[in-house]
């Protein structure tokens, strides 16, 4: 006690607290004129210097004086918070991180490879934790695999939970632990973002893989985002339940990044404050817009300004809910009944904000519960954004297409499944009977198989590739040139190579250069690029190239202002409803299911429409048993006007990838041109036979961002095709002229025997 | 001296003129447009790689391809033809002249570069001098350590192997140490600086002279 009659130590606090609450009304609002908060600041710091002079009730009242002053300023923000102040109050120093919930929402925790600056990536956090809950006045204790970023609270080696991508190796590394021991993964998201380098194991790579192995990991997995930005939470980010606090933010990218791509500012220029408060709303990034697209299962209440790190009662709250949550994916693949037994219970206990469970649910699952939880999962993530896809429906019965689709179905399983497989046992039993080398027992079993072969005949085979035959190694390109020419062509004049100065290449002319050069530098072989329309000419068998699902379109879901006429101009320039060509087409007589983006349409950018009409070729693929080539001729990335509905392609596309591979399928990925962001962070980057067309660039992040980002300058080939190559990130270079014949080679060489050519 | 005479000649050349004249030609006929003027300071190229261009000099245009021709030395434009705007021009052709002037550093390169007879790098490697020679230098600083062909002089240490390298160039004096013991070589890089014993003062003198009194 002091002199004056009052407890200093806890006015102190008291005024510390203000002091706090001052500092972070002016995070939240960036702007400390507001209201005179600089002036409220001074005026609170001023009274801390000032306390051992003044009387105990003079002091008291001017700290309730402050005091009326901050919540009455605390309940004028809270009234209306613009998108652009929740993602202040996400990035605010005083708001909780991984730590806090490490700390306060599980009893216990160990964390794995890392201490402190000791780590693989500071930034990402893994640790095995203990979560209780009481029951009837008995504890019980989970355990579960705890993932998530680390913002550190002022530590720099934490960069902010900008995971490298060493970090989410090591995020995936003990995602295979907890399946391996059947605990369930809580994930914490708390990223701005993926830190973008190509260093193997490769940014864009890294969260491919491992968006990849979520998809069918055998565990319950729950995410709860507060800082979503883009592929770095995807990266840690499927899940079967997602959970996200009201004052959190999800989005494809920053306002920021947003801003400077829709104002088209110059690097180095201030983006002006305006525009990305706008894009912040356009980008409907909260908690609330992203419950309204169904990218998100459920919002936790926060404090109207958001969660502290004092916050206790969020953190029972957070503890109640992460629990509930598991339950509740668990309990879904039990018997219906149960889990409406329990759900009614829930009912209940929401009603009275109770904290407490009335069940203990066992989060062990069998091997049939894991088949319900993946096919759940998968049901989950292809509904996703799927209310959004703008489709006219083409038959006038409602009833007749999805008969149709299982006939189809139907019949391609009799054919290519069952009947093959017999016919392969059938086969092993007589080639066994027969290699014993008896004569006899051979002129018995000939009449069986001739009868048999008549009975099943065989696919028809495509021919295999005769090197030694003349025919087949001229130029493939020899007949369909006299048809197709690209009318780059068409121009009388010359180009200068970009590698002239290095190997002294000719000046070229441009009818020789896209005719025939194909386009290449026939002095250092630089591919110059082609329109898209080429490579249909030129790499499929004539007419073979059928269209489906052309009639699904691009939209604009989120309304972003200004969007809807650019898209409109796009679709008139084109012909075409989305960036995506999703098609049946022939190589050599090899029928395969092609997915094309290309350049012309928004960049190659991929939304709602393109995920749904890539989603749909894989499905096509996996029913016909016919190989799945992805040919990139350009993408951007996800399609940020679309917001988290195109960050949703990322793991709904690779989900349906992976069904199809796990089926038997063989998924060829070929990149030209720019490869980009998005795309290559998950469904392309996940493929096992990736090439790249010559003097193709692909990465996760273009020079400016990774300036802007790391502060450090790219070298100008940074992300060259060879570079790629020497990093791992791609299997092979191919040559233009040689694509045809390399990716029949492929055709022929790679992939399962339950390809139905095989 | 023979030796005196040439390294003075030498150092007059670069008193009376301590520029390096750069004369840029047209890579191949064109119509040609001049972007620069006499006079005009004019920059290579920049960026931790070099990827940014320097100051465009003049654009050719060939067949409907205008082909940008950009400066690749800093300095200042000494000389222009200016005839040559807006005109057809064959190939080779000096359009201007890029005068970039020497510094301190630069010219006593040269001058060392012309003096010395230079031992490269055979290939990527780390290089250690052979023991005998590295003490004797540490010993005789002033002297300078004399060697001659077919001495060992180097060791060149890849993968765990060791090989030690002789000297096979003219006899003299080890000048100049270009590495440090142990460090990472790559191919062609100068190893060691070797100058014939009757120049040795003579060129530390001119050096030293250099470093002291020369004003840029």
């Amino acid at each position: 006690m002091s002199a004056n009659g009052i407890d200093m130590e806890d006015v102190s606090k008291l005024l510390n607290a203000l002091i706090d609450r001052i500092n972070y009304l002016i995070d939240i609002k960036k702007d400390p004129e507001w209201a005179d908060l600089d002036e409220l600041l001074e005026r609170a710091i001023a009274l801390r210097n000032v306390q051992f002079e003044l009387s105990g009730t003079e002091y008291r009242n001017r700290l309730e004086r402050i005091e009326d002053r901050v919540s009455f300023l605390e309940d004028r923000v809270a009234e209306k918070l613009t998108p652009a102040e929740i993602v202040n109050i996400v990035r605010s120093p005083q708001r909780f991180t991984l730590q806090d919930i490490l700390d306060n929402v599980y009893d216990s925790y160990t964390e794995l490879g890392g201490d402190g600056e000791r780590n693989v990536d500071p930034a990402i956090v893994v640790a095995r934790a203990t979560i209780s809950r009481r029951v009837k006045n008995k504890i019980y204790s989970h355990q579960v695999m705890v993932i998530g970023h680390e913002k550190g609270r002022g530590e720099e080696f934490r960069n902010g939970g900008s995971a490298k991508p060493w970090g989410n190796a090591k995020a995936l590394q003990y995602m295979k632990v907890a399946e391996n021991e059947g605990i369930p993964i809580h994930f914490f998201i708390f990223t701005p973002g993926s830190f973008p380098i190509e260093d193997y194991p490769g940014a864009a790579q890294q969260i491919a893989r491992n968006i990849y192995a979520m998809a069918r990991l055998r565990v319950p997995m729950v995410s709860f985002i507060s800082e979503g930005g883009s592929g770095g939470a995807e990266a840690i980010g499927l899940s079967d339940m997602r959970l996200m606090g009201s004052r959190g933010y999800y989005s494809v990218i920053s306002p920021e990044g947003a801003a400077a791509i829709e104002g088209k500012i110059r690097e180095g220029e201030r983006v002006p404050k305006e525009l990305i408060e706008k894009c912040a709303e356009q980008l409907h990034m909260t908690a609330e817009d992203n419950l309204k697209l169904g990218t998100i299962d459920k919002v936790i209440d926060e404090p109207r300004l958001g969660a502290r790190r004092d916050d206790f009662a969020f953190f029972r709250r957070l503890r109640y809910e992460m629990i509930k949550a598991t339950d509740e994916v668990v309990l879904s693949t039990k018997s219906f009944k149960t889990f409406r037994a329990y759900a009614l219970r829930r009912k209940k206990a929401e009603e009275s904000e109770s904290t407490t469970f009335d069940v203990v649910v066992n989060w062990s699952l069998t091997d049939a519960e894991t088949k319900r939880l993946l096919a759940q999962r998968s049901r989950k993530y292809r509904d996703m954004g799927t209310s959004f896809v703008i489709e006219p429906e083409e038959s006038s019965l409602p009833g007749l297409k999805d008969v149709k689709e299982g006939l189809k179905n139907c019949y391609y399983e009799a054919r290519y499944g069952l009947l093959k497989t017999h016919r392969r046992n059938f086969q092993k039993v007589l080639a066994e009977v027969s290699g014993e080398g008896s004569v006899i027992i051979r002129t018995v079993t000939e009449p069986v198989k001739a009868a048999y072969d008549f009975v099943f005949p065989e696919p028809e085979r495509p021919q295999r590739l005769h090197r030694a035959n003349g025919v087949d190694t001229q130029s493939i390109f020899l007949e369909e040139w006299e048809q197709y020419v690209s009318p780059l062509a068409n121009e009388d004049r010359t180009v200068t190579c970009p590698n002239a100065e290095k190997y002294g290449c000719q000046d070229l002319w441009v009818p020789d250069l896209y005719g025939e050069s194909c386009g290449v530098c026939p002095t250092c072989g630089h591919h110059f690029p082609l329109e898209y329309q080429w490579y249909l000419k030129n790499l499929f068998d004539k007419d073979s190239f059928q269209e489906f699902n052309e009639h699904i379109s691009s939209g604009n879901p989120l309304n972003f202002e200004g969007f809807g006429p650019r898209l409109k101009r796009d679709m008139q320039r084109t012909g075409r409803h989305s960036a995506m060509i999703t098609a049946d087409a022939k190589i050599r007589g090899i029928k395969v299911v092609v997915a094309m983006l290309y350049s012309n349409f928004r960049s190659g950018t991929v939304g709602t429409a393109e995920g749904e009409k890539f989603v749909r070729a894989c499905d096509r693929a996996r029913i016909t048993r016919r190989p799945l080539l992805a040919y990139i001729h350009t993408t951007g990335g996800i399609r940020i006007q679309e917001g988290t509905l195109g960050v949703v392609q990322m793991p709904k596309c690779t989900l349906a990838v992976r069904e199809y591979i796990d089926s038997g399928g063989l998924y060829i990925v070929v990149y030209d041109n720019n490869s980009y962001a998005g795309p290559v962070a998950s469904f392309l980057g996940c493929s096992p036979y990736q090439f790249a067309i010559r003097s193709s660039r692909i990465g996760f992040a273009g020079p400016r961002v990774i300036r802007e980002t790391t502060g450090e300058d790219v070298p100008p080939d940074y992300h060259a095709a060879r570079n790629a190559l020497s990093r791992g990130h791609i299997q092979g270079i191919w040559d233009r002229k040689d694509f045809r014949k390399n990716l029949y080679d492929a055709l022929l060489h790679m992939g399962s025997p339950s390809l139905y050519y095989r | 001296m023979a030796g005196d005479i040439n390294l003075n000649d030498l150092l007059r050349r670069y008193r009376t003129h301590p520029f390096e004249d750069y004369v840029v030609e047209t890579p191949h006929t064109g119509r040609l447009q001049l972007k620069v003027e006499q006079g005009q300071e004019v920059k290579g190229p920049s960026g931790k790689w070099g990827q940014k261009p320097g100051t465009l000099l003049f654009v050719l245009e060939r067949e409907r391809n205008p082909k940008k021709v950009y400066s690749r030395n800093t300095g200042i434009i000494s000389e222009v033809r200016t005839d040559l705007h807006e005109a057809f021009v064959e190939a080779r052709e000096p359009v201007l002249t890029v005068q970039h002037r020497l510094n301190k550093e630069e010219i006593i390169d040269r001058i060392l570069k012309e003096v010395l007879s230079i031992y490269a790098a055979p290939q990527r490697a780390r290089y250690f001098l052979v023991p005998e020679i590295a003490a004797q230098i540490e010993k005789n600083i002033e002297k300078g350590v004399s060697i001659k062909k077919g001495d060992e002089i180097l060791i060149m240490s890849l993968m765990k192997r060791d090989t030690i390298l002789e000297y096979d160039g003219e006899p003299g004096v080890i000048y100049k140490v270009y590495f440090q013991s142990g460090q990472t070589v790559e191919q062609g890089q100068s190893l060691l600086g070797v100058c014939p014993p009757a120049k040795l003062q003579y060129v530390q003198k001119v050096v030293q002279r250099i470093r002291t009194e020369w004003d840029e």
